[in-house]
């Protein structure tokens, strides 16, 4: 028998009720802890000395993390799930119907079964902390809120505020949760013990909380008339549909739990509840979506190398070059990590066009309220630059975004050498040069590493790091730490060329633009990714990343694997006739004021084919995703990654690979090798030897195994 | 100077902005972001670590009421620690002599070892105050328990009331304008125009030779612009390269039209700008691996009745110093003399020529003066000890001196010494 979950003492008529999971760095709701939850209100209800109850956590900086998701993941039918869901209904249920009051002292994350836990309880207080974020996130699992949150949130908050939440995932800060209601008061740490208990001392002589509901003539109409939500409910589907292109049934599903439950009562709604939950819980979404969520918890504590020493303390951040990524870069890196930022760039014209482009950066999140105007000034002072090597004397960190060019590089290189201590680090933020290649011109090459960012930095939350032959452990790990710091998704790949993202992304864009080539349509060729679960299609991404990007990373990967990898015969034209992509107003779209205005029909004839009906949009997908696919794999055998599971992540932060279908190698797995295998040799027939099977996957489907165990 | 423990104190860097005419490039910045820019780009220029600094001293004559301690906000950049202490001060315009001093001082009581001192002044944010009445009316609403009662405050409003009050650069204690002094000083002392008027062109001359060759420059960070296209400020912008004497005898003199001789021209123009000076004691610098510039071998303060000679307290306040560094007229090698007028520069020779001094005006402000680089009130003492120190290392000079005049009759001199 492990130590026990819930502990409680009775003082004036109060039993104080505390949760400390033993062992566990955060609370969470188990099986165990339910029937613990149970035992204890039924001695409390049995119990006349007490005539109320103030519940709090036992963790320091959490409240409840949720349900346990360990069991969760075991779940093996519909029918468990329901059962689950059932069961922590039941529990809260009881906390609900308590017929003593109930308050809550809530500091730290109180989400999922945590805050459906809180909802039960009769009065709430949270602490105004930053610490403090309340929130319901199972729709990000793939499920719903299924322990009564879709029938208690919306009837506190009002049924637009809910859905809000639900269908989001969000969690919030107190603050924004106090505002809408979701909590009753609001208060310093230090209070949240006495005012919690005077609650509950107040509930027990009577007094109850008063609470207003949605306020203004809106929240009258809509929140409160049976036609009102009836629109709610209606502009939500909408919404919901639009955002997820129908490959997440969650969020439907969510709205239908809440809708039901508004109309037919909360009986009806909970065993409502319970049921779609059960339904979702063993969709392939969520299984999907759990475990990406196990595998970027990991990937968070994976410091990137086997036995490498704890990473070094980055303090100060130098970077050279202040163009469009250095501005990117050093802004993000203000912003997330609260380093000091030094900009470096030949001339003070170019310093503080990059300081500005940093600068909005951190405007944005001002202005995005994600801090408060007295952090923003602190962060903005955090920046600045000049057109000499000035301050790079105690840069921890320097990061080098200067011109793609070898010689440009290395110079750059020599002369930071020259300026920094020795134990600083030498990152470039090359996407085609080989590191090692860099840094052979170095002095202290174990210091030299590769950080590519992509673009925009702020928004794209992928980093790949790059060790190069001769780069120490430590440095490996202090730049891994350094990037999540930054707010990045951080995965350790090989100095190999296009590393793991462009790689990939290579034979995708190029097959996009074989396509066009047969006469495909450049609208239809987006559509049809869009559709299969991509934010953008390809064309549309090749647009934002820049046709010259494009080319020259292409350039690179065909020098180094072939003719396999030669573009298409496209990109070139379009290049030299100016159209670079977004940021040029023109590329297969044209654009204005930065936004996107539609083809731009004569990209046909510098292509040389006009659209002639193309292909079908099944053959498309086929064709795009086995061409990424098959690399995928190929990368895997050569070990540009470190796993599947940092391939997979990188594919869906770095260009967004649908979510729901895992990521192209746990894909790879659901299509099956040996399926892979004979649809690539039939491309290859057809079309060419670029769509040859790889070895990777022919092995794979000799030995009947997959990327991931099964 | 020595203490009896043998603490000295030492120069090691100076850093300013541009100093620029108020009301052009640089009147979006608030005195406090300009002393910020000086004191984190004179951290960048000498790799400092921030954690060593004890105390930041800056001083400011026209404080803003949202930031009154101005010292305080450059010691909470982000870059330092929050917990160095910081004071701000006002010794008129020889404030940032004083905050020079002051950390001098605590270095040499063992206090502090590693201080920043500088000084910063925005006269393009002067704070504008309401009328007294005004005030006095609002506060009395603000205290007011009833509707009523407010109402009533509010109803004694006048129209001339609503006139808002810029504070005049004029002494409280005789209601004479700066300017009117610098006339009265030009009279009584004989100082002619034409003899202003050549020593303003040697000022512009010295200050562009200055800025062409760099020496001026190297001590500027350049200030970078907010708005793109816009370009960088490298260098002062009050300096004219192209100015000469026919062309500043056309313009009237301003405080005395018929029968004065101070003008616009040679007068220091109203100016934005900071100064930083980092200094440590001497046991200090050898622990950071610094390479002093100069020694601070020591300084005198001094006071005259204001309703005499309002600036010609450097009279007093230099023979102090030299006396207390124990060396004469004679061992300066260079000298910086602030020009707020040159009614007064030529004022402050004449005062110590009749002591029997001899004045080299080759070795004096020979990167010009503040009549062409502008006089940001705060800051100048700051650009002075930088400037002296820079030179002396240029021209192997071994003894130096600053001297400031300051409003309500003062002065503040400081000898810098180098050693080899």
């Amino acid at each position: 028998m492990t130590a026990p979950a819930l502990t409680w003492e009775i003082r004036d008529g109060i039993a104080v009720v505390t949760l400390d999971l033993p062992g566990a760095p955060v609370n969470t709701i188990s099986s165990s802890v339910k029937q613990e939850f149970i035992d204890c209100f039924q001695t409390l209800e049995q119990d006349a000395r007490v005539r109320a109850v103030a519940f709090f956590s036992g963790k320091p900086d959490n409240f409840i993390a949720g349900a346990d998701i360990e069991e969760f993941v075991r779940i093996g039918s519909a029918a468990e799930a329901e059962r689950l869901a059932a069961d922590g209904q039941e529990m809260l249920d009881r906390v609900a119907r308590f017929p003593k009051p109930v308050a809550v002292g809530i500091h730290g994350a109180c989400v999922g079964g945590g805050f459906e836990f809180a909802l039960a309880c009769h009065y709430r207080v949270a602490t105004d902390h930053p610490k403090t974020q309340i929130g319901l996130p199972e729709i990000q699992l793939g499920i719903l809120p299924g322990a009564g949150g879709c029938q208690r949130l919306p009837r506190l908050v009002g049924v637009r505020a809910a859905l809000d939440m639900i269908l989001a995932g969000k969690t919030e800060r107190a603050q924004k949760a106090f505002r809408l209601g979701m909590v009753d008061e609001l208060v310093h740490p230090a209070l949240l013990r006495s005012v919690t208990l005077a609650a509950a001392k107040r509930m027990m002589d009577g007094w109850r909380p008063r609470r207003a509901g949605p306020r203004g003539l809106a929240g009258l109409l809509l929140d409160r008339t049976p036609p009102g939500r009836a629109l709610v409910f209606r502009t939500a589907r909408r919404q919901v549909l639009r955002r997820t292109g129908g490959h997440y049934p969650a969020p439907l599903l969510a709205i239908e739990a809440v809708r039901h439950g508004l109309s037919a009562g909360v009986r009806e709604g909970l065993k409502r509840e319970a049921r779609l939950f059960g339904q979702l819980a063993v969709t392939d979404v969520s299984r999907k979506l759990v475990q990406l969520f196990f595998a970027t918890t990991a990937l968070k504590k994976d410091p990137g190398v086997e036995g490498a020493p704890a990473p070094a303390e980055v303090k100060r951040l130098a970077i050279v070059g202040a163009g469009f990524m250095g501005a990117g870069i050093g802004g993000t890196a203000a912003a997330q990590a609260g380093v000091d930022v030094r900009m470096k760039d030949a001339d003070l014209a170019r310093v503080a066009a990059g300081l500005k482009a940093a600068r909005e950066i951190l405007d944005d999140r001002l202005k995005r309220r994600r801090i408060t105007r007295y952090e923003h000034q602190r962060v903005v002072a955090l920046l600045s630059g000049s057109d000499s090597y000035a301050g790079f004397g105690r840069a921890d960190l320097v990061i080098e975004a200067v011109f793609e060019d070898l010689a440009v590089k290395q110079k750059v290189l020599r002369e930071v050498e020259a300026r920094t201590p020795a134990h600083a680090i030498f990152a470039s933020n090359t996407s085609t040069i080989p590191i090692t290649r860099i840094a052979e011109a170095a002095a202290r090459p174990d210091r030299v590493i590769g950080m590519h960012f992509f673009s925009p930095v702020a928004k794209m939350p992928l980093l790949e790091i790059i060790p190069g032959a001769r780069t120490a452990p430590q440095v490996v790990a202090t730049a891994v730490a350094f990037g999540r710091r930054m707010g990045k998704t951080v995965i350790v790949v090989k100095d190999a060329p296009g590393f793991w993202i462009n790689r990939i992304l290579g034979p995708y864009v190029n097959e996009a633009a074989h396509l066009l080539l047969e006469g495909a349509r450049i609208e239809e060729v987006d559509r049809v990714m869009v559709e299969w679960g991509f934010p953008v299609g390809p064309i549309t991404l090749l647009d934002e990343v820049g046709l010259d990007v494009a080319e020259k990373a292409a350039g690179v990967l065909q020098a180094a694997f072939g003719e396999r990898l030669a573009p298409a015969p496209a990109l070139a034209g379009l290049v030299q006739s100016g159209r670079l992509g977004r940021k040029a107003g023109r590329g297969f779209y044209r654009y204005e004021q930065g936004h996107k205005r539609g083809v731009d029909e004569s990209v046909y004839a510098v292509l040389g084919r006009q659209p002639n009906g193309g292909q079908r949009p099944g053959e498309i997908v086929q064709r795009l995703v086995l061409a990424m696919l098959n690399e995928a794999a190929r990368a895997v055998g050569e070990g540009v990654v470190r796993t599947p599971r940092d391939g997979d992540i990188g594919a869906l932060f770095g260009f967004g690979f649908p979510p729901f279908r895992g990521g192209p190698l746990r894909h790879a797995d659901d299509l099956g090798a040996a399926r892979l295998v004979d649809d690539l040799q039939r491309l290859s027939d057809q079309l060419g030897p670029r769509f040859a099977p790889c070895e990777m996957l022919r092995d794979l489907a000799r030995r009947e195994s997959r990327f991931y165990p099964a | 100077m020595t203490t009896p423990d043998g603490r000295r104190v030492v120069v090691i860097a100076g850093c300013r902005t541009p100093f620029c005419r108020s009301g052009t490039a640089l009147k979006d910045a608030r005195a406090v972001e300009l002393a910020r820019y000086a004191t984190r780009e004179l951290l960048e220029r000498t790799d400092l670590d921030p954690a060593a600094v004890d105390e930041v001293v800056f001083g400011q004559v026209v404080p803003s009421a949202l930031a009154p301690n101005l010292a305080r906000e450059v010691s909470l950049l982000p870059q330092f620690p929050r917990e160095i202490p910081a004071f701000s001060l006002n010794r008129a315009c020889a404030s940032a002599n004083q905050a020079i001093t002051a950390a001098h001082d605590q270095i040499a009581l063992g206090h502090a070892e590693v201080v920043i001192a500088g000084g910063a002044e925005s006269l393009s944010d002067i704070p504008i105050l309401a009328s007294r009445r005004l005030s006095e009316i609002l506060v009395d609403a603000s205290r007011a328990k009833t509707l009523g009662a407010r109402l009533a405050a509010f109803a004694r409003i006048r129209p001339r009331d609503l006139v808002p009050v810029a504070p005049a650069i004029a002494e409280p204690s005789t209601g004479e304008s700066m300017g009117q002094s610098a006339e009265k000083m030009a009279k009584e002392n004989g100082i002619t125009r034409e003899a202003q008027d050549r020593w303003t062109l040697v000022s512009h001359q010295r200050a562009a030779q200055g800025t062409a060759d760099g020496r001026l420059t190297a001590e500027i960070a350049p200030w970078l612009p907010d708005r793109p296209g816009a370009p960088a400020l490298t260098a002062d912008n009050g300096i004219r390269a192209d100015t000469s004497l026919e062309q500043m005898a056309t313009l009237k003199p301003v405080f005395d039209r018929r029968y004065g001789s101070v003008t616009a021209a040679n007068s220091s123009p109203l100016t934005d700008g900071a100064s930083a000076v980092l200094l440590m004691s001497e046991a200090a610098a050898r622990t950071h691996g610094y390479e002093p510039l100069a020694w601070i071998r020591s300084y005198a303060v001094a006071a005259v009745d204001p309703g005499w000679q309002l600036l010609q307290a450097p009279i007093k306040a230099v023979p102090l110093a030299l006396e207390r560094a124990g060396i004469d007229w004679r061992d300066l090698g260079l000298i910086e003399v602030h020009e707020a007028f040159a009614s007064q520069v030529l004022s402050n020779f004449q005062g110590w020529a009749a002591r029997g001094w001899e004045i080299d005006e080759a070795i004096i402000n020979v990167m010009g003066g503040s009549i062409a680089i502008g006089h940001p009130f705060g800051a100048t003492g700051g650009r002075l000890v930088t400037t002296l120190a820079n030179e002396m290392n240029r021209r192997d000079v071994r003894f130096g001196l600053v001297s400031v005049c300051a409003q309500g009759g003062m002065a503040s001199a400081i000898v810098l010494e180098r050693r080899s």
